[in-house]
């Protein structure tokens, strides 16, 4: 079928190009001044304030009057809407329109870079708030054509390059005026994102959590500039501060927990930030609205996955498919909970799809009116440009759409998008609707004819004839293929009559004889209103689940009463293992423990033959942590990350965990550097936000690493400092000495720059924050209690430590904890003497000693794990139990809360199968704080849940593919798994 | 100490022990046979290394040699570690210490046995867990090459052979494709059938050019003999559904015997594995299910859903932490047991079953008159960190010690801290 092409007119009469104050050289200098009054329209003035029957009167660009009574003045150009409405033009808040972004050079020797390119700008090359998207601006005419299309008269622009990227340009996509009208603001917004600069390779900062701590501190320093204590010029800071009163737009990228985490950077640092968020802000739609900021959200729904081939099929994973059928209704749910939002076309392929997306989210319930608002006053508003843009106003710039009817019906037109009073066609307003059933009537024959906008189709009776047809400006051309020789053609071409009910004209036969045909209307086209049909049945959406992937709950577990009844019970206290003992869970703690307990409404559980035990605690693990947030290693120290911010509360592992016995958790930084980052300790508590993971009040711990992995041994090329045990020990000097003066100079009362790295190491310092540092020989287990002896302080861990054994005295003298491997070892260089023996030599010494995990699979074995320091170094029953449960809790300082059985306690509790230590036991029953997270019968129900709704959604998709929906390949998640060198090269 | 008392000939670490030269009866514990039985009171009585008494305790048969009273403990033959590459590396991440990968796609003519190091110090940590024999197997390429299977107490690699050149080992073609990054579509690999076709080809060449002059000589060719004539095994590592029916087909087309390795989804497939009598590989239990749908217990399951069906199962060590952690190969096993499967059949998976699918169970696998004496003695159950305890472990009759590197740090340590 051949396409018909918009043309665009565009009439440069309205507005003056030739700039008021300018010389003209080429003729008389004449300025145009016309009026041009828009009657008789339904007019939008704002999504709220609508007049039907209005006027709307427009002189150089601009809104001049509104209204039902308003006097049209002489010599106005006057156009009659009867029946036809006027919409305010949309606007773009987030796009790099007409900006290039740069080109990052390749770097074949993967050579990383650790300073900056730069001087006179801020330390790091991905803040670049000095960059001004207009200086590289070159308005895009070809990209203006369709968002004009797409309804949108204002596009905020800017360079999409870096972490602090720049101020934006706002820009009316005014196709035939130049720059010196277009241009509305140099200045629009401050923008952000979570992307590096692709101009420079400065491998800090790494990782999610190292691009908030960079925030966090750019903002402070920012304030110690303004205050005018830097002794240097910061081109940086200084456009920063200039531009801290413009709108600060922040593209969080495709996480949610993103946008959210960014927020709180924003509200410790006074900045109120504006997200461009991820599309599916449904699935965490509490905490964004707590966020009270304006979300500029992406409509860029996926297309359904082909899932014919159950094969690949069988690779996805239901919270993709979920997603595909729960997405539309993203906005819909925003406007429900009164989040402010925008809406935007970035990560849209093609703009094309904008209108139909915006019609699909409509049908899945959003309202109309929040649909235009989110278009046009909202964004205006965000933009500080209420009184120019987004409504019609007295006053406003004139850009305003024309429709036949509602803007977001299927079956409207958009006629025309005025931007700035010049008119782009988008549909021809004066076209005739010639749609109907015509009789075609040539040389004694009739056919049928039967038009449908600008598409027809010829038959002879009901039989459907090859043929060609176009309707353009009044004339029809049709091509007829003989319908038993396909190499003969009957052409016609006739123009439309006075009566707009018949066509005539000249036909031309197989022969090339001319004769004359008419086509005459029997009966208008039948309205079938599918759109509406399908408009009243808003689609099926699968509900939400905590978290919102496979094993999700329904609604968030509740806490309980519960008594355990005849239990064998595993204290971990002095009183070690109580036989046909009862335990009671009340207001998640532990409340009794004895025998013929009672309780009034207490949930019994008969444990017996079962075993009761406190909840396992992994002191080093790295599970629930997104990829890419496990190391921040472009510096040999980031004390100023903290793991908190990188938390994945629906990582499948936590849920694996809890089905392990697994309560509590440390997820720790990674050893790519000497000093790590802050630690996030958590309780598995799955379904819950992540910030509901974290423990409240939990005591600060950091990450250090020694070795191997921070002294580079398996990078290419060796270019960082340090590079041997040597440097290893001047690292920890340096920065604990620097520690100590920037403390000093803290406590002198004087000014000061905050250094956020700093203020994590005088913590340290001021035994305020505990350190587990990677460790492996014990040459430089030794070094580091050195260092520490020095500045008077302790490390509180040692993790891995698998030559504690060889200094387990020197480690009991310094009051160090141990927490290991049961048996790992040979990996790699440094755990050639690695012996399993560790832990039960170092516990018989008196060192406080865990077994933990650095492992997904292995977390969730630790009982197992725990078992084998009776097998390697005889540890009794109970000590080996005490080394996952009540010694992790020692060394992580929560010993008081978990750990144990003990009435007061937290109620983390697993109920085994089995003896716990047994290889054939399971966890039969996880328990956090008195809510149950992990059942086996609730697992079984939700294996089942999620074959069923797999099922559903496939056939759902299915049925998509075969109604001739777009379809896309499956997706298959990789499931990396997170180890301390995630960022860098392999196993730890 | 107690513990040390554990620990046998303190001053033999290492050092092979020699040729079995008295009798040994082991009097009175519960005997695990690995063919799915086991003897309660068990007596087992072996010399010249070859087991010449099963029974009961209670038979009133004259003892031989030395009695070693075994009451409360428990006997199992040695397990066998399947689809290792013990011995092939020391280190892993030393680049100087590893043999297991050569260059090129096609590789039969590559021997594993010739690099396997009889003194590897991660080799005599598998003793003390009962572990005492492998199948050392080469990786890459498309034909990694022939693999061998050792014993785990000899002074070389020639000593250590219990079946040379027991199999080929082939990687057989993914049918899906999938790309990193952007988009993460999973994709038909348009060249599986041509990737099939290429393996296809290349075993009607050896055939073609065995039944030939043989002049010149084709080294890759040449090592592909024991397919056709049988005295070799195909490894196939493989795990889709698909590409497990596909492989199945391919080893008939060509008349060779088929073992599957490594089968994830081997349990979709159980009925041709059935119908052709196809053994399986299985990983190991202590895996992360691929998908985030799957159940938690899935790769503790594998075992069970392949047993029950008759399948004839072992257990393969390619993927996990490798080669340190093959030592956890009993847990595995009890893993498997806790999970479903009856607690014998796990013992057989690691004896009777792995000695079958290598083709040795002639000699090893099961504690049977006229077999090897390869046998170990355990505190409690072996298939449990908290049993698995040796107090003695022979094979071939031979007494071996227990030490290792990690033992002798163990008690130069506590004895350090002992004296201080």
């Amino acid at each position: 079928m051949k396409k018909t092409l918009l043309l665009f007119l565009f009439l440069s009469t309205l507005v003056g190009q030739a700039q008021e104050y300018f010389p003209t050289n080429s003729g008389v200098k004449t300025s145009e001044n016309t009026t041009v009054a828009f009657i008789n329209a339904k007019i939008y003035v704002t999504p709220t304030q609508i007049i039907n029957k209005g006027t709307l009167l427009v002189k150089d660009g601009k809104v001049v009057s509104v209204g039902k009574n308003v006097r049209i003045p002489n010599g106005a150009k006057t156009l009659d809407l009867s029946g036809k409405s006027i919409y305010p033009s949309f606007i773009e808040v987030y796009s790099d329109f007409g900006i290039q972004t740069p080109i990052q050079q390749p770097n074949p020797n993967r050579i990383r870079q650790y300073e900056a390119n730069r001087k006179g700008y801020y330390w790091n090359d991905h803040i670049r708030p000095e960059t001004n998207g207009f200086d590289s601006f070159k308005y895009d005419s070809k990209k203006a054509t369709d968002l004009l299309k797409a309804g949108f008269g204002v596009v905020n622009t800017h360079m999409n390059d870096g972490i602090a990227s720049g101020s934006g340009v706002l820009v009316a996509l005014n196709s035939s005026s130049t720059d010196a009208y277009r241009i509305l603001d140099t200045k629009s917004a401050q923008y952000f994102s979570v992307n590096k600069s692709r101009l420079s390779r400065q491998a800090y900062p790494g990782s999610f959590i190292g691009k908030t701590a960079l925030l966090r501190q750019v903002f402070m320093d920012a304030k110690w500039y303004e205050s005018g204590n830097a002794k240097n010029k910061d081109l940086s800071l200084e456009a920063l501060i200039a531009n801290k009163n413009l709108t600060q737009i922040f593209n969080a990228g495709q996480t949610n927990l993103n946008a959210i985490r960014l927020d709180k950077v924003g509200d410790e640092s006074g900045v109120q930030f504006s997200f461009v968020g991820s599309g599916h802000e449904y699935e965490d739609i509490q905490e964004i609205k707590n966020m009270n900021a304006t979300m500029i959200v992406p409509v860029n729904f996926r297309a359904a996955y082909d899932v014919s081939n159950p094969y690949l099929a069988n690779q996805m994973e239901l919270s993709d498919m979920r997603r595909w059928n729960q997405e539309p209704s993203n906005l819909a749910v925003l406007a429900k909970n009164n989040v402010n939002f925008t809406i935007t076309t970035h990560t849209l392929k093609s703009v094309a799809v904008f209108q139909k997306n915006i019609q699909k989210a409509i049908q899945y319930g959003l309202d109309e009116t929040k649909v235009l608002e989110a278009l046009t006053t909202v964004p205006a508003k965000l933009l500080g440009k209420s009184s120019e843009i987004g409504s019609l106003q007295n006053g406003s710039y004139a850009n305003f759409l024309i429709t036949s009817g509602p803007i977001f019906d299927a079956s409207t037109t958009v006629y025309e998008n005025w931007v700035q009073g010049n008119k782009h066609v988008l549909s021809d307003m004066e076209a005739i609707d010639v749609s109907g059933e015509y009789t075609l009537s040539y040389n004694n024959k009739n056919l049928n004819l039967s038009i449908d906008g600008t598409k027809g189709t010829l038959k002879n009776g009901t039989t459907a004839l090859k043929s060609k047809f176009s309707y353009k400006d009044n004339w029809v051309t049709i091509t007829m293929n003989n319908q038993n020789d396909t190499s003969k053609y009957t052409r016609f071409v006739g123009a439309l009559d006075d009566n707009q009910t018949s066509f005539s004209g000249t036909v031309v036969d197989e022969s090339g004889n001319e004769s004359s045909f008419t086509a005459i209307k029997k009966s208008d086209k039948k309205k079938v209103s599918k759109k509406k049909n399908s408009k009243s049945t808003t689609p099926m959406v699968v509900p939400v689940t905590y978290p919102n992937v496979g094993y999700g709950f329904a609604s968030k577990p509740k806490q309980e009463t519960i008594l355990f009844k005849n239990a064998t019970v595993w204290t971990g206290e002095k009183e070690g293992i109580l036989k046909n003992t009862d335990v009671l869970l009340k207001d998640g703690k532990i409340a009794q423990i004895g025998t013929k307990l009672r309780a009034r409404g207490a949930r019994v559980v008969d444990a017996t033959g079962k075993h009761l035990s406190a909840g396992i605690i992994d002191e080093h693990t790295h599970i629930a942590i997104f990829n890419g947030s496990v190391n921040e290693g472009g510096q040999n120290s980031s004390a100023e990350v903290t793991i908190e911010d990188g938390i994945n509360p629906s990582d499948m592992n936590i849920y694996r965990n809890l089905a392990g016995g697994v309560t509590s958790a440390q997820l720790l930084h990674g050893s790519a550097n000497p000093i790590g980052g802050r630690s996030a300790i958590i309780k598995l508590k799955w379904g819950e936000t992540a910030d509901n993971l974290v423990y409240k009040n939990a005591p600060k711990f950091i990450k250090f690493a020694l070795g191997e992995n921070v002294k580079q041994s398996s990078a290419r090329v060796n270019y960082r400092f340090p590079q041997t045990r040597m440097g290893v020990e001047q690292v920890f000097t340096d920065y604990f000495q620097r520690a100590k003066e920037y403390d000093a100079a803290k406590k002198s009362g004087k000014p000061y720059r905050k250094d956020l790295e700093m203020e994590v190491l005088a913590e340290i310092l001021n035994k305020e924050r505990f350190v587990t540092s990677h460790s492996y020989v014990q040459s430089e287990i030794n070094m580091l209690m050195k260092v520490a002896d020095k500045f008077n302080f302790n490390i509180n861990t040692f993790t891995h430590i698998l030559e504690g054994y060889k200094v387990a005295d020197k480690m009991k003298a310094h009051g160090v904890g141990a927490s290991t491997f049961s048996d790992w070892w040979a990996y790699k260089f440094e755990v050639n003497d690695a012996i399993p023996y560790n832990a039960a030599i170092m516990h018989n010494v008196g060192v406080t000693v865990a077994i933990n995990s650095d492992d997904r699979e292995m977390s969730r074995r630790l009982n197992q794990e725990a078992a084998k320091t009776i097998k390697y170094g005889a540890m009794t029953e109970l000590e080996a139990w005490k080394m996952v449960t009540i010694n992790p809790a020692k060394l992580l300082h929560l010993d008081d809360r978990v750990g144990s059985i003990k009435v007061g306690k937290d109620a983390d509790v697993v109920l085994w199968t089995d003896h716990p230590m047994s290889i054939y036991t399971k966890a039969q029953t996880t328990i956090i704080d008195g809510t149950v997270y992990f059942d086996l019968e609730q697992d079984l129900a939700k294996r089942k849940a999620i074959q069923k709704e797999r099922s559903m959604l496939m056939n759902m998709m299915l049925n998509e593919k075969n109604n001739g929906g777009k379809v896309q390949a499956p997706k298959k998640n990789l499931n990396r798994a997170n180890t301390c060198e995630t960022e860098a090269t392999e196993l730890n | 100490m107690l513990f040390f008392l554990c620990i046998g000939n303190s001053f033999a670490q290492q050092t092979p022990a020699s040729k079995q030269t008295k009798a040994f009866s082991i009097e009175g514990a519960t005997a695990h046979l690995g063919d799915g039985t086991e003897i309660d009171d068990s007596l087992i009585m072996f010399a010249d290394g070859k087991i010449t008494f099963v029974g009961s305790a209670k038979m009133k048969i004259a003892r031989q040699g030395t009695v070693i009273n075994a009451r409360g403990k428990h006997v199992y033959p040695g397990f066998i570690a399947v689809n290792s590459t013990l011995g092939l590396v020391e280190i892993n991440s030393v680049k100087a210490s590893s043999d297991e990968e050569e260059l090129g796609t096609m590789n039969p003519h590559i021997r594993s046995l010739i690099a396997y190091n009889a003194e590897s110090k991660v080799v005599e940590t598998m003793r003390p867990n009962g572990i005492l024999m492998g199948q050392i197997t080469p990786r890459g390429g498309r034909i990694s090459g022939t693999s061998s299977v050792v014993q785990f107490d000899a002074w070389n690699w020639e000593d250590a052979a219990l079946k040379v050149d027991d199999g080929i080992h082939m990687n057989w073609p993914t049918s899906t494709t999938f790309r990193w990054g952007a988009g993460e579509g999973v994709k038909i690999n348009e060249n599986y059938s041509k990737n099939i076709n290429e393996l296809s080809d290349y075993l009607d060449a050896g055939k073609d050019y065995l039944k030939g002059s043989k002049s010149p000589k084709n080294l890759e060719l040449e090592a592909l003999k024991g397919l056709f004539d049988k005295t070799q095994k195909l490894y196939m590592h493989v795990n889709g559904e698909r590409e497990i029916t596909d492989a199945v087909h391919f080893a008939k087309k060509h008349g060779v015997d088929l073992v599957i390795v490594g089968a994830d989804e081997a349990h979709k497939v159980t009925d041709i594995l059935v119908k052709n009598k196809i053994p399986v590989v299985i990983k190991r239990a202590h895996l992360i299910p691929g998908n985030n749908d799957d159940n938690y217990d899935k790769s503790y399951k594998t075992a069970l859903h392949l047993v029950e069906k008759g399948i004839t199962v072992t257990i393969g060590l390619e993927e996990g932490h490798v080669r340190m952690n093959d030592r956890n190969l009993p847990f595995n096993a009890g893993t498997f047991a806790a999970h479903g499967l009856d607690k014998e059949e796990a013992v057989k998976l690691i004896t009777l079953n792995a000695a079958k699918i290598l083709g040795i169970d002639n000699i090893v696998g099961s504690l049977t008159v006229g077999k090897d004496a390869t046998l170990f003695i355990s505190e409690g159950d072996a298939l449990d960190m908290r049993g698995n305890i040796l107090t003695e472990a022979f094979i071939q009759g031979r007494k071996l010690s227990l030490e290792s590197h990690q033992t002798k740090l163990w008690k130069r340590y506590s004895n350090k801290y002992k004296n201080q």
